[in-house]
């Protein structure tokens, strides 16, 4: 059967794409995961363990790894993946916190969007009715975004990645779910984000790009969904933009002269490594220029938005007990080390 | 009315969000992130679906079933804002076979209640709200004054399109369209369009039946 393929993406049918997907996570780390067809959920092999406090994240897709390629030990317990871009439904993150539920409560991690904040919050009180202790937690560390009364508030971003990693070690090690859920929310107070555009992504049920950036423009303080961002500019030199990213997002945290970071260089996506190493090295001196020091750092496509070229700035204000978390083992398959 | 007037309503929702699904997705690509038309089919075809066994429940179920089928289905923020309307709706009918004019005033009073209430929006804010709350006080006084249901709900719809075209202006204050500030301003809301289609699909269901 002939099948309509939208220009430049390995597609069988656009509107399976999540799913098989999904599928292949599951058949490339069947040692961490596995993959719930049915109720369209990532889930830890290791859960439920008793005991211990369950995490777990969702959001729309096209931002793998983000959630699913963060199931593993001392990270996720589960993921629910939404259609691309689209928050996923209150039956899912269900799903989710009974398969995953040990007894100790589960923490939602959810970032700041309508929708996703909508569905989560059906889900946790639909939890509750079956006696599940559940918190939730919003993640919203985009500075771009004015957080008053005349917006939906800051957007989830860069921050959720560092969130879902740095409480995961703490529910491994056994924190409660008071403590596993101030964690995230310490991590989300001391992060702040902002991210910058080259091209749009394109969504593959449409086929076509968000938005048009003519080439030689950057779209400043974009999202991860292909939103536009607030203004565009001539694209000066990979200096020039470090320089707007930085100081968008140390004008806002504000950390002390001295303060220990941790620098996240985020790729959209469509843009290469070679790129964003030399954007962290722009980072990493003009953090030092600034009195601070970078002593933790994460350089890849983390928390992507499909094909779009960019990248994202994420800065957290660590201290010793941020950076034991960041430094305990973790494997999941897109973050791995110690283990 | 009774149950065939919402399977028809719903019916009447699916073809006109299927036939305008491109035209919701543009609208939103503008100023948010270009699914609204998609969602809106995939929650809609799977009410119909969902309807189709059950003939023989009362209207109010229907909603209601109607309601639950798009919180599993839609995800985004329509979603839950759509489903808990038609359940907040349904719950007012009960498990009454009939209604009249005046109970489809309170079923929508009390999807605009909910839709409210979750959402936190007012008339203005560049939502849906801007053309469900038209909607709901044109056909509350066009009823009060006596006109017949059908135009009414003619007028009802025009409401919900007027108060769709009114959004074009506005600076977005909720959802995904808010984080462009000004640059939300001279778009078309796709919230409010959808909105404007589902009243005016209401409007061909009564007529249709009466």
């Amino acid at each position: 059967m002939a099948v309509e393929t939208k220009a430049r993406k390995f597609l069988n049918n656009p509107a399976d794409l999540v799913a098989e997907s999904l599928a292949g996570l599951a058949a490339a780390h069947p040692d961490l995961l596995r993959y719930d067809a049915a109720a369209k959920i990532v889930v830890n092999k290791g859960a439920p363990k008793q005991g211990k406090v369950a995490l777990i994240s969702g959001g729309g897709s096209g931002h793998e790894p983000l959630h699913g390629g963060f199931v593993g030990i001392g990270m996720l317990d589960a993921a629910c993946p939404g259609e691309v871009f689209t928050s996923p439904v209150p039956d899912q993150m269900l799903a989710a916190t009974k398969a995953v539920d040990g007894g100790a409560g589960v923490v939602h991690i959810v970032k700041n969007y309508t929708g996703d904040v909508l569905n989560f919050k059906m889900a946790a009180e639909d939890a509750a009715d079956d006696g599940i202790k559940v918190t939730s937690i919003v993640i919203d560390d985009d500075v771009a975004v004015q957080d008053s009364l005349y917006t939906a508030g800051r957007r989830g971003v860069g921050a959720t990645v560092l969130a879902e990693k740095i409480a995961g070690a703490a529910a491994a090690g056994g924190a409660d779910l008071a403590t596993v859920s101030d964690t995230v929310k310490r991590v989300n107070e001391r992060a702040r984000s902002f991210g910058v555009a080259l091209s749009s992504c394109i969504p593959p049920a449409s086929g076509k790009p968000i938005f048009d950036l003519p080439e030689g423009q950057v779209e400043l303080g974009i999202g991860i969904h292909g939103e536009p961002g607030r203004r565009r500019e001539s694209l000066g030199s990979a200096s020039d933009v470090v320089d707007v990213m930085v100081e968008a997002v140390l004008s806002d945290l504000k950390p002390a002269k001295g303060a220990r970071l941790l620098a996240f260089v985020n790729g959209m996506g469509g843009t290469p490594l070679i790129e964003l190493y030399l954007l962290y090295h722009e980072v990493d001196r003009k953090l030092r220029a600034a009195g601070l020091e970078p002593v933790r750092n994460l350089i890849g496509s983390y928390i992507t938005s499909l094909e779009m070229a960019g990248a994202s700035l994420t800065v957290l204000e660590l201290d010793d007990e941020l950076i034991r978390l960041w430094d305990a083992p973790v494997h999941t398959p897109a973050l791995r080390w110690g283990i | 009315m009774d149950a065939a007037t919402i399977t028809s309503w719903m019916r009447e929702i699916e073809t006109s969000v299927r036939s305008e699904r491109d035209y919701l997705v543009q609208l939103d690509a503008a100023i948010g992130d270009g699914d609204h038309g998609t969602n809106m089919v995939r929650g809609f075809e799977a009410v119909v679906q969902a309807l189709d066994g059950e003939a023989a429940a009362p209207p109010g179920r229907l909603l209601i079933l109607a309601g639950r089928t798009l919180v599993s289905t839609v995800g985004g923020a329509s979603g839950p804002l759509w489903g808990s309307a038609l359940r907040s709706g349904g719950r007012v009918l009960g498990d009454q076979p009939t209604f009249e004019g005046g109970q489809l005033v309170e079923v929508l009073a009390a999807a605009l209640a909910s839709v409210k209430d979750l959402g936190a929006a007012v008339v203005g804010d560049k939502t849906m709200v801007d053309a469900l709350e038209p909607a709901v006080d044109t056909l509350r006084t066009e009823l009060a004054a006596s006109a017949p249901l059908a135009t009414a709900l003619g007028e009802a719809a025009e409401a919900a399109e007027t108060g769709m075209r009114a959004t074009v202006p506005l600076q977005a204050r909720k959802g995904r369209a808010s984080y462009l500030g000004e640059r939300s301003i001279g778009h078309q809301d796709p919230g409010a369009t959808s909105t404007a289609l589902i009243i005016r699909a209401l409007q061909r269901a009564v007529s249709a039946a009466g």
